[in-house]
């Protein structure tokens, strides 16, 4: 048994109510941290995770107070410290890397200044000895030249590379715990492999005891040697890694794992009913009632504790855990089967398609066009089926968005056409398109935060398409609301409701009915449920299913996620650097052969399975401008062939499987490459 | 039937809204302390013609500079008019036209800024050069010229003040706008194909409205003491109306041996400003904007 860093005991953190209630957000929190392990506290947000990660620094977030209970580190309690104490501690031995802790570095100072800052901070090293030790740490974070990115502003690194620096800024103190609250959530997928990967070497290498804060449970995976699962507050479920992500014991952390789509498996995962209960609402029974499928009248009235399983090692909140023991199997199986009812007809068409950012220049201005070599998007072709759902996958910059736009009409085509409905041309200028066509060409964001207005009511956002289309008024059009609202499952009670007052879930629902109460022939979906908790998602893709099948909307997705978009595509397009790579059936571009930026995109995956690894094969680097000529993936290809790379476009070539190739390299040849 | 009941819903929804936002304002000493100086004002201004003792403007040599006593509470003046009659009287002119004042330049600071934070480009280039000129023409001499050309009366006082004092709110009015109109629901609005119009009434007033309210009341302030300078100077009310501006002026050489003929006047329109000034912080934390960053312009 290897000693304890820190422990947790019986943590109640909270809040006054402005009724002067006093409210719970942590309860009853109890674990170990031991030296050199690393723990992942996974939860939907708002489960109390942050809270606790941060009380483990000893630091209470303003507003909120501990209850009872400690946070012992060192024999020592950290919440009965006075901040002169806690300023020894924090950065020395206990470490913090927050969200976006790359994108927080001070942007005027170079990178070698803010470590070395770091390191007067929290050491007492000389001038001499910090120098060494800054080009120790850039090594260690594996950033390249370390001499010269010393010297280089915040700016001048990709996201990657941020990440890096804010992770060896933690390290200069050498502390004995690391606390990581999201620390790759935002990065692009391979980005994010690359960190955690860096992560994992540095728990080994150094020794440093670790707690690894997500909602992604596919993250958790790879880093942690333990887990904590949080839920309402309440650790629900604890245990090694490996048996909390193969035999979850705990409904939640079992339906968790069902509604995380899989890349192994074409369609839909199975959703997780309703949301997290508020702080304070839960005032007997247990926690997840509502949501649990094994729930009896007992747990309504009784609250579980945490008992600890000996066999499996873990501990587990529920009273029925003993139904799920064995039950992994189901874990992979359960899922809906979705149909895929696209026709032959062809309801848009993006042809030849350039966009371009650039501006224009007075000339062009007068001559109303764009001249710019080099576009952000170029040369997209892809004919669109009615009722089908095609995916636009890509790392972020890669012109998903982009494309996006301009279908809808927000953003001019620099070259091409789309074309709508029998082949009709489509206007790049929103106010030259007839309302028909802006009807049937509707948009759906990331975050419904931003794209509901925070001042109008439900009723009043989903009366605006209904008015400004068909002219509805008085009973018809709150008739007409009340149906969008039960097609979205939310009920009439929701009229009234201010964004704010409603769940990210929720939100997510109401900007779905408002795309569809335009009676859109096509939806354009721009990473919609990437802002969802896993369990939301679930739901929401269901959603977006079940309504494209009653009413055969076609589906423009736009998603980083792979496992997403093999849950809810037919088809899917692949995109770097604006540029097409490979387009075709869904199941076949998830099989090989498979364009080489294609292989590193699936590479870099995770899945919330520790025994798959991501497999790295390319730098995360991505470069700022597509090249000027050749294959766009040339500066990045693992599996660069040579010359003709860099300066010729390579050709489209047809799989077998029906997956179009856009390589130099001959397809049989990719295939027994990627064998 | 059931709509209107909708209707009815709404409307006691923002009154219940209004009334909440005045709950928390009057929750802080401060938000309270200057709520009651504001309303303490309006109602001294709406009833003062009927509880002043005495005529405002009876002249009369007995009385010339009396101190205060049981039946000139405040004194009497040069002229011997009863300085408490004309104090508690001499904050009407004040507020009014300050209100309208600040009306107008609500009105047309905001749509200004609104407008130009929704074009954005070359017009709202120009245009905001064009603000920032006249942002670094001292306003008092601008209004003395414009005074001085076309008379004192408050139907000049009143756009002229509005004008100057609209200024620095079409710098608010737009930076919020520009911070709305980045946000995907305008992008939805307009993909949708919503006019123009509809898209500044319904989705960034809404979203703007609260600052531009905010900075307005503080211009308020700022132009009452504008405005009693202008008077002070004797551009403002014409006399023998009684205004604190006019009347501190009037006062001023006498403060060594008649210090109650000033006095009044001064405590009641820093009282007021002050008032002003608070009741417009509180306003703005009870909306949760955050005005310690942004420097008056
Ligand atoms: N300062 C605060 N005052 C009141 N409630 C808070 C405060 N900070 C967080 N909460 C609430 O505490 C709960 C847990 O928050 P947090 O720890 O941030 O969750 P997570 O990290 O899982 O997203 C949420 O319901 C959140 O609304
Ligand atoms: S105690 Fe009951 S309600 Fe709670 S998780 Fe277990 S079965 Fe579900
Ligand atoms: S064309 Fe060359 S650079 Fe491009 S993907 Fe194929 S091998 Fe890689
Ligand atoms: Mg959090």
């Amino acid at each position: 048994m290897s000693e304890i860093i820190e422990s947790v005991k019986n943590l109640s953190i909270g809040f006054n109510s402005q009724k002067g209630k006093q409210i719970s957000i942590l309860r009853n929190v109890s674990t170990n941290i031991k030296k050199g392990e690393t723990v992942g506290i996974v939860g939907e947000s708002g489960s109390g995770k942050s809270t606790l990660a941060l009380a483990m620094m000893g630091y209470i977030k303003q507003g909120l107070f501990p209850l009872k209970g400690e946070c012992i580190f060192k024999s020592e309690d950290l919440l009965k410290m006075t901040s002169r104490q806690l300023e020894k501690i924090r950065g020395r031995k206990i470490a913090m890397i927050p969200q976006n802790a790359g994108q927080a570095l001070t942007p005027n100072l170079k990178i070698g200044y803010q470590i070395d800052e770091a390191l007067r901070l929290h050491t007492n090293l000389n001038k001499t000895e910090r120098d060494k030790k800054i080009s120790e740490l850039l090594n260690k974070v594996r950033l390249p030249s370390p001499e010269t990115m010393a010297f280089r502003y915040p700016h001048e690194l990709s996201g990657g590379q941020q990440q890096r620096v804010a992770v060896a800024m933690a390290l200069a103190g050498k502390p004995d715990l690391l606390l990581l609250d999201e620390p790759t959530t935002g990065l692009d997928v391979t980005t994010q492999a690359h960190v955690l990967e860096l992560l994992r070497f540095i728990a080994k290498d150094t020794g440093t005891s670790m707690i690894y804060v997500s909602h992604d449970l596919g993250a958790i995976a790879q880093v942690s040697d333990r887990i904590v699962v949080m839920y309402a507050g309440e650790i629900v479920l604890e245990g090694p890694a490996r048996k909390i992500l193969k035999e979850p014991i705990h409904p939640y952390t079992y339906g968790l794992l069902k509604s995380i789509p899989k890349l192994s498996l074409s369609g839909l995962p199975a959703s997780m009913p309703g949301s997290q209960p508020q702080p304070g609402s839960i005032n007997e029974g247990c926690s997840f009632y509502d949501r649990c499928n094994l729930a009896n009248d007992h747990c309504k009235k009784n609250s579980p504790d945490l008992e600890h399983i000996k066999e499996l090692d873990t501990n587990v909140r529920c009273f029925n855990h003993k139904e799920l023991i064995n039950q992994n199997n189901n874990l992979q199986t359960s899922i809906t089967k979705k149909s895929n009812n696209s026709e032959a007809i062809e309801v848009l068409k993006l042809k030849d398609v350039s966009i371009s950012y650039a501006k224009q220049k007075f000339f062009d201005q007068l001559l109303n066009k764009i001249s710019d070599q080099n576009p952000t998007v170029k040369d997209i072709n892809i004919d669109i089926k009615k009722g089908e759902t095609i995916a636009l996958v890509g790392e972020s910059g890669s012109g998903k968005s982009t494309i996006l736009k301009s279908i809808a009409g927000l953003l001019k085509t620099k070259d091409g056409q789309i074309k709508f409905e029998n082949d009709r041309i489509l206007s790049s200028d929103l106010k030259m398109r007839n309302p028909n066509d802006l009807r049937a060409i509707q948009l759906i964001f990331q975050n419904p935060d931003e794209s509901l207005n925070p001042n109008h009511t439900v009723e009043q956002i989903l009366s605006q398409p209904l008015k400004l289309y068909f002219n509805l008024s008085g009973e018809e059009l709150k008739k007409n609301i009340i149906d969008l609202l039960k097609k979205v499952r939310l009920g009439e009670f929701y009229m009234s409701r201010y964004p704010r007052q409603l769940s990210g879930g929720e939100k997510q629902r109401v900007a779905v009915a408002r795309a569809f109460a335009a009676k859109p022939d096509i939806i354009l979906c721009d990473e919609v449920t990437s802002a969802l908790d896993v369990s939301v998602q679930a739901a929401v893709l269901n959603l977006l299913q079940q309504l494209k099948e009653d009413l055969g909307t076609t589906y423009v997705f736009v998603s980083h996620d792979l496992a997403v978009v093999r849950a809810i595509s037919d088809r899917v397009a692949v995109l770097y650097q604006g540029r097409l790579c490979e387009i075709g059936p869904s199941q076949n571009v998830y099989k090989f052969p498979s364009h080489p930026y294609t292989e590193v995109l699936l590479g870099a995956v995770l899945e919330p399975d520790p025994d798959i690894k991501p497999k790295l094969v390319a730098e995360d680097i991505v470069e700022e401008k597509p090249p000027e000529k050749g294959c766009s993936f040339q500066g990045r290809c693992p599996r660069k062939i040579g010359d003709i790379c860099n300066s010729e476009v390579p050709p489209w070539q047809i799989g077998e499987n029906g997956n179009a190739i856009r390589c130099h390299i001959n397809i049989e040849e990719l295939a027994s490459l990627q064998q | 039937m059931e709509s209107n009941l909708i209707i009815k819903d709404k409307q006691k929804n923002k009154l219940e809204k209004a009334f909440e936002i005045l709950k928390t304002m009057a929750s802080k000493p401060s938000g309270l302390i200057g709520l009651t100086i504001v309303l303490f004002h309006v109602v001294l201004a709406l009833t003062s013609p009927y509880i002043a003792p005495y005529d405002y403007k009876a002249i009369s040599p007995n009385t010339m500079l009396l101190a205060p006593s049981a039946e000139h509470w405040f004194g009497t003046d040069s002229l011997g008019r009863d300085v408490f009659t004309r104090t508690i009287l001499g904050g009407r002119t004040a507020l009014t036209v300050t209100f309208f004042g600040s009306l107008i330049a609500l009105l047309w600071g905001g749509l200004l800024g609104i407008f130009c934070g929704l074009v954005g480009g070359k017009i709202d280039d120009v245009v905001m050069r064009v603000v920032d000129a006249f942002l670094s023409i001292p306003w008092i001499l601008a209004m003395l010229l414009i005074v001085s050309l076309l008379g004192t009366s408050t139907e000049v006082l009143i756009p002229a003040l509005g004008f100057f004092y609209g200024k620095g709110i079409v710098r608010v009015a737009r930076a919020a706008t520009h911070d709305v109109i980045a946000k995907d629901f305008i992008v939805s609005a307009r993909a949708r194909g919503h006019s123009n119009m509809s898209i500044i009434w319904n989705e960034i007033i809404p979203n703007v409205r609260d600052a531009i309210l905010v900075e307005g009341a503080m211009r308020w302030s700022w132009m009452l003491l504008g405005f009693s300078s202008l008077s002070f100077l004797g551009f403002g009310v014409s006399p023998p109306t009684p205004d604190w501006g006019l009347m501190i002026s009037n006062a001023r050489g006498l403060m060594s041996f008649a210090y109650w003929s000033v006095i009044a006047p001064i405590v009641g329109l820093s009282s007021l400003i002050i008032g002003i000034n608070l009741t417009a912080d509180a306003f703005a934390k009870a909306l949760g904007i955050d005005r310690s960053t942004k420097a008056p312009v």
